[in-house]
């Protein structure tokens, strides 16, 4: 039998019943990661993509879509140094990066290359750098 | 002011004090480079035109390579030591809003870390990750006439 409701725990510590919300989110949900998606897809007609949002890895506010880590395989990389596949994809996400996407992780792959090796870099662990960020204003956590 | 700005740096840079540079030894043996407010002042393409020539490589990091304050920019210091290079320039952009923006504008790249190769931009993190990765990174550093630590290491392993 399927929970249809999860618990949760408010601030006066009693139970709350919310309904528990599938899975997969809707894209209004993930704005960024939804105008991510669209733009490779239509820039870069790739045959493999994967967008990850790995804003929860770093020290931003939970729900933050500010560090992504992007697979794109496409055949438009042939012949392309791996400079200007990632210069692509920069361009593509041009919008995204002047906004809220503070750090991309790139792997830009041919086909080939994927088939021969179709694996999913992981991100080196954050070392809290926006902690240390002048720049940046971190809402605290509402208590 | 502008003007006084631009005779007071030009000044500094000619002979050669510490009055805006502030050079202190890391324990790695390299040195690292602090530059403080110049670049609020002077054209973004002169001034880090002539930083990424100065020496063979250059890093645009977020901390120092002794204290990184960032993952990716530590991937770049790790792979870095990995291969032995400890001479090399390292630019702190936590230190200079202006630079870590100027930077991004000078090299049409939108993230830190950045890595330059005799004047030339490398990429990121992932672009240097992948060249440690297969074998490329030692072949360029071999360019720059930097010998590979990870070269000695492989012969130690061949003659067990």
């Amino acid at each position: 039998m399927l929970p249809l409701f999860r618990l949760a725990r408010g601030p006066l510590t009693s139970l709350r019943l919310l309904p528990l919300r599938a899975c997969s989110h809707t894209p209004m949900d993930r704005p960024v990661e939804s105008s991510i998606r669209a733009k490779l897809s239509r820039t870069l007609a790739p045959t493999h993509l994967e967008v990850r949002n790995e804003s929860h890895l770093h020290a931003v506010p939970a729900g933050s879509e500010s560090h992504f880590r992007v697979l794109v395989v496409s055949p438009s990389f042939e012949g392309l140094p791996l400079v200007q596949r990632h210069r692509l994809v920069n361009e593509a996400l041009r919008e995204e990066l002047a906004g809220s996407v503070h750090a991309l992780s790139i792997q830009a792959k041919t086909p080939q290359q994927w088939s021969s090796d179709p694996s999913l870099a992981k991100s080196p662990p954050c070392m809290g750098g926006l902690k240390h960020d002048p720049g940046m204003r971190l809402r605290s956590d509402r208590e | 002011t502008m003007n006084h700005l631009f005779r007071l740096s030009a000044g500094l840079l000619r002979s050669g004090t510490a009055g805006l540079y502030r050079r202190g030894p890391v324990p790695e043996g390299h040195v690292s480079l602090v530059v403080a407010r110049l670049f609020s002042s002077e054209p973004e393409n002169s001034e880090l035109g002539q930083l990424i020539k100065k020496d063979k490589v250059v890093v645009f990091i977020k901390g120092t390579p002794a204290q990184p304050m960032c993952g990716f920019s530590n991937a770049v210091v790790q792979i870095l030591r990995m291969h032995g290079v400890d001479d090399y320039a390292s630019y702190n952009v936590l230190e200079d809003q202006d630079l870590r923006q100027g930077v991004k504008n000078f090299s049409n790249w939108p993230t830190i870390p950045q890595v330059y190769f005799n004047g030339e931009f490398v990429g990121g993190c992932d672009i240097l990750l992948q060249m440690h990765q297969n074998g490329d990174l030692v072949e360029e550093l071999k360019k720059l006439g930097i010998h590979s630590a990870l070269l000695d290491a492989n012969k130690d392993e061949q003659k067990k």
